[in-house]
């Protein structure tokens, strides 16, 4: 085995997760900012662009408080079992692909490691995260806590579901779990092939990262800050830090797997990492809008609306996926049109019904 | 060197898979007996992948560290005893001939098996497209228990839907 691949590719990825998380709770406090009319921070550097390095500098020397009837090894690494999984799964992420590019060129994919089972490790990394959080829950010793892991648990394990099933779709049309394999088969964006399978996957995605409006483990009128309760000083930091590496990672696998990765679209302008930075920004922007624009959803409308409406819709995206590749190639273009109309069509309709009978109403 | 590397890889995945499943059964804190079995199934998830087994290995830790030790970690935390420990069965005689029965018996049929051989090399060459092939292969595959096994899944879907039903 080549150990200088594996040592330079350990450090490029620390340094793009640790450098794009920092920036991320940034862009959030301006952006979130500027959606509630006021500034957000500005005062530390021009712009504000060193408030990252200041609270990280403060919470380092702030205190860590272990109260006395913790589970105290479970406390310890919790924090870390959260943490972990959110950088693993860039180990699969291809920053580019083979082939010529715009800045330079390279002889394969730009990725730690390839691996034919990339969508599948995702998955399977990302379900680690909550084993992280129950501990978290359960070892503090705190009835907060314990609620905010329960409803941790429950939303995580409905989530996942209809956003696997939406991603079988991109996996069926590429024929590959590779995620390589995937970009290269996008000549156009798989949003288009794939809109209701794109709103699905993302929804979902935002649930699985606990993000408002889906951000009950939290909920700070309810029950004050949830499993993160008993945490200070570092170990706070590593839960605050995965929050946003995981939300890191939904952006860059919606960007990879819906929006091309590192190719521009149509290929226009040659591939370049520059397009997956921009793709993942925006994507962030898009989390962001959603969180500043929806309030929270109650307990029972959230399971509900795993259950109720993208469950049923993601089964039937598999299975127009599953017809539509019965069809011989040739029929991009109406196979763009008839899925746009029937995605917008079939979300209409379910959030009408989900809405009058699926007790998504306010009583 | 790479032979080296995978028994190196292979006894330190044994050692963690055995001693901590030995820890499941003889911790008294039920939670951490259940950590310890999640960290049991990515020891064995480990082993498949030193198999070659790349489809097997994320599915080992997919289902049973994503799905079923949540599944049973929710349950402890609904459990009102859990924070007692768990106490002495007074079945524990029964249970000890049970189990020594166990262990003789799959000691015999792994002896008697007659195991087919593969050269030592492990063929690292993708997995899932020959697994999925061979699922549904009519002729020389596993098309009727895959069918079976499907409309098992179906009925115990059907049968969470009515247990659980209103009345």
């Amino acid at each position: 085995m080549d150990w200088l691949h594996w040592i330079i590719y350990v450090v490029i990825i620390l340094a793009f997760v640790l450098t794009l998380v920092m920036s991320f709770i940034l862009i959030e406090r301006r952006v979130v900012g500027r959606f509630q009319l006021r500034l957000g921070p500005n005062r530390v550097g021009p712009q504000g662009i060193l408030q990252p390095v200041a609270d990280a500098v403060k919470i380092l020397l702030k205190e860590d408080i272990i109260p006395s009837k913790v589970d105290r090894v479970v406390h310890l690494l919790a924090p870390i079992v959260t943490f972990a999984p959110a950088v693993l799964i860039f180990a699969v992420i291809p920053f580019q692909q083979a082939g010529n590019g715009l800045f330079f060129d390279l002889k394969s994919t730009a990725s730690m490691v390839d691996l034919d089972v990339g969508v599948l490790f995702i998955f399977a990394i990302s379900s680690i995260s909550v084993v992280g959080l129950v501990m978290a829950g359960w070892a503090s010793n705190n009835k907060y806590a314990l609620l905010g892991a329960m409803r941790t648990i429950a939303q995580m394990v409905s989530y996942e579901i209809p956003m696997v099933l939406a991603v079988l779709g991109i996996v069926l049309i590429a024929g590959s779990l590779s995620l390589a394999d995937i970009v290269d088969k996008q000549n156009i964006p798989f949003i288009l092939l794939q809109p209701l399978g794109f709103f699905i996957y993302f929804l979902g995605a935002t649930a699985e990262m606990n993000r408002s409006p889906f951000d009950l483990l939290e909920a700070e009128s309810e029950i004050v800050a949830g499993v993160n309760i008993e945490y200070s000083g570092m170990k706070f930091a590593m839960f605050f830090l995965g929050e946003y590496a995981y939300a890191l990672a939904v952006s860059t696998i919606t960007s990879v797997l819906f929006l091309g990765g590192a190719k521009f679209p149509w290929g226009l302008l040659p591939q370049s990492f520059i397009w997956l930075l921009v793709k993942i920004l925006l994507v962030f922007f898009v989390i962001l809008w959603i969180r500043s624009t929806l309030p929270r959803v109650r307990v029972d409308q959230l399971m509900g609306f795993a259950w109720k409406f993208l469950l049923p819709l993601s089964l039937i995206n598999l299975f127009l996926v599953a017809a539509e590749g019965m069809l011989p190639s040739g029929f991009t273009w109406p196979i763009v049109a008839l899925n746009v109309t029937l995605a917008v069509a079939l979300v209409v309709i379910w959030a009408n019904r989900f809405y009058r009978v699926g007790g998504a109403k306010v009583a | 060197m790479q032979d080296a590397g995978l028994s190196i890889a292979f006894w330190l995945l044994a050692i963690a898979s055995v001693g901590s499943a030995l820890a499941v059964v003889l911790l008294r804190n039920v939670f951490r007996a259940a950590l310890l079995l999640i960290s049991c199934f990515f020891a064995i998830a480990g082993l498949f992948v030193t198999l070659g087994a790349d489809f097997l290995a994320m599915v080992q830790i997919l289902v049973y560290v994503g799905a079923i030790a949540i599944l049973l970690l929710l349950g402890i935390m609904l459990t009102k005893e859990a924070m007692r420990g768990s106490p002495f069965s007074r079945w524990q005689v029964g249970a000890g001939i049970a189990s020594v029965l166990l262990l003789i018996s799959m000691i015999w049929v792994f002896n008697q098996t007659d195991w087919p051989k593969t050269n030592t090399e492990v063929a690292l060459e993708p997995t899932t497209a020959a697994i999925g092939l061979k699922l549904l292969d009519m002729d020389a595959g596993f098309v009727l228990p895959f069918e079976i096994a499907s409309i098992l899944l179906l009925a115990a879907v059907i049968g969470a839907i009515v247990l659980v039903k209103e009345k």
